[in-house]
């Protein structure tokens, strides 16, 4: 035993050098198991917040579900099971779907939330993905239950073979990837102009006829088709969906999947590059 | 004079309204862009349905284009007098700020019920009044005289169920103090109104009816127009709008009674 007699503090030594990748990894687990247990504590809330947004579905799944039967039980191949297997699919996939909303930026700027972001060493996009993404996975364990009711009321026609299981539990992911990079995008025009509200509502629009929201996209016109496949948008939105439901050969299971990783890839480097050009416009408000 | 009172403050209210809001011009254009916006989306889903089948539960495009028109024109309505009164309402119980409209000689229900004007986000009812017109234009049978009166009373109707309908749920506010999801969650069931309701199943046709005024608000006035509306329907459309109100103003001094400020 040895009693210290110098009056200097104890000095720590000083921290093993870990790997950028590692702590990041390390920042990922901590925040979304913390926005895990945070969004736990609210489910009322978030019910009261997942119910509202089934009625959309649910109305588009009666409405094709009615052309269906006004055509002798079937429109292009596809039966109101089938409908209700791509809408119920789609009450996750929209979830999926939600990230930062590019409205809120104003809020952001004019806070000085980023004042405090910029003096971290990581890239802020890291909070939004980490944080919203510990959301998703609450939203998921909460969302089986509503599944399960809606499976009972709308008789869906499924039996997804194992890797369709698969390719969906990963494209989800991807979908909420893409989404987030191109909504940040959005938001970050703010940095130029606060005009923001009609490219927002274009934006919407497009995205809401050429995901696949509001009817498969086998249904469209083939134009329409052929447009889809060259946009983000569909990758974030019909093609989850149909992974799971619509017995997809092989080749374009994997290729929906190459295709989000392009999107991804793509949506990255533009992030990077307009953030670094928007933050020399960014000045900052006290936090 | 005395008999008037009750019109003349909302009248005050919303000339007031009125004022605050022309100070603010260009947001009738956003609100413009944002109507076309959703009148786009909703023709394409119509024309979308309509390019696979040729009537969906014996309703053609014209007369679902009229569905439509209604559904935003009552939404316009919804937005610019009932939803913001209400969302101040809920905002006020929680922050104790109804004090001050409590506090003053009018009718409190009143008083809350009038306080706020958003007229730009008519710019809907100017939407879905010119959709109405385009699809009664479109409508093989004309609109005869007997079949107007009977749409404006169904739609007089249907705005008087949807107020007390709002009134209820915020007025729950003076118990469950947080309904901030409230409005996003109304928002979304008032879009099945696109639709008549007769294509829903019962459970749910039977929620758009009686929870959620809808089929009032909106089907009805539509079969108005179509022709299709028989007197009964109207006649139950006035008998359950008297009751919900009777109920709504009961139900709003029960709430008020639970009501015990946060301010001094």
């Amino acid at each position: 035993m040895t009693t210290r007699t110098s009056l200097e503090p104890p000095v720590a030594p000083p921290p093993p050098e870990v790997s950028r990748l590692r702590s990041l990894l390390d920042f990922y687990l901590t925040s979304t198991r913390l926005a895990i247990i945070r969004n736990f504590q609210y489910r009322v809330a978030n019910y009261f917040y997942m119910i509202g947004m089934l009625a959309e579905p649910i109305m588009l799944l009666v409405v094709w579900s009615a052309v269906a039967r006004s055509r002798g039980g079937s429109v292009d191949g596809l039966t109101p099971g089938d409908f209700a297997a791509y809408f119920i699919v789609w009450t996750l996939v929209r979830q999926m779907n939600i990230a930062f909303t590019p409205a809120a930026w104003e809020w952001r700027i004019r806070e000085g939330q980023l004042s405090g972001w910029l003096l971290r060493p990581i890239h802020p996009i890291n909070y939004d993905l980490a944080d919203i993404g510990g959301w998703k996975v609450a939203v998921i364990v909460m969302w089986l239950p509503i599944a399960a009711v809606l499976t009972v009321i709308f008789h869906p026609t499924l039996h997804p073979r194992l890797v369709d299981v698969l390719v969906f539990a990963v494209a989800i992911w991807g979908a909420y990837a893409i989404r987030s990079l191109a909504l940040w995008l959005l938001g970050m025009v703010t940095f130029w102009t606060t005009r923001v509200g009609a490219i927002f509502e274009t934006y919407f629009a497009a995205e809401l006829i050429l995901s696949g929201r509001i009817v498969p996209l086998k249904l469209m016109p083939a134009w329409v088709q052929r447009l889809a496949n060259f946009l983000p948008f569909k990758w974030t939105f019909g093609y989850p969906i149909e992974s799971l439901v619509g017995r997809l050969p092989i080749a374009q299971l994997v290729g929906g999947l190459a295709a989000q990783a392009l999107w991804i890839a793509v949506g990255s480097g533009l992030v990077a590059l307009l953030w670094r050009r928007a933050i020399r416009r960014f000045s900052s408000v006290g936090n | 004079m005395e008999r008037f009172r009750p019109a003349r403050v909302a009248w005050l209210y919303f000339r007031i309204g009125l004022m605050n809001e022309l100070q603010y011009r260009v947001n009738f254009l956003i609100q413009l862009l944002q109507s076309a916006i959703a009148l786009g989306t909703g023709l394409v889903v119509i024309a979308l349905v309509f390019s696979h089948t040729k009537e969906l539960n014996g309703w053609s495009a014209s007369q679902l284009l009229v569905v439509l028109g209604i559904q935003i024109l009552m939404g316009g309505v919804i937005q610019s007098l009932i939803q913001p009164n209400m969302t101040r309402l809920m905002e006020e119980v929680r922050l104790g700020k109804l004090d001050y409209a409590l506090t003053k000689p009018e009718d409190a229900q009143l008083l809350v019920s009038v306080r706020e004007v958003r007229i730009w986000q008519g710019a809907d009812v100017l939407t879905g009044a010119i959709v109405i017109g385009i699809a009664i234009a479109r409508l093989q049978h004309g609109v005869g005289l007997v079949h107007a009166l009977a749409f404006a009373a169904a739609i007089m109707l249907g705005a008087v169920m949807v107020y007390c309908f709002w009134l209820i749920i915020t007025t729950s506010a003076f118990w469950i103090v947080r309904m901030d999801q409230l409005v996003e969650l109304f928002q979304g069931v008032y879009q099945t109104g696109r639709w008549p309701v007769g294509i829903y199943p019962t459970w749910l046709r039977f929620g758009l009816t009686f929870l959620v005024p809808i089929a009032f608000a909106v089907t009805v006035p539509a079969e108005a127009v179509t022709s299709r509306l028989h007197w009964t329907t109207l006649l139950g459309s006035a008998g359950f709008a008297v009751l919900l109100f009777g109920f709504t103003r009961w139900f709003w001094t029960v709430g008020l009674r639970h009501y015990s400020g946060a301010s001094a």
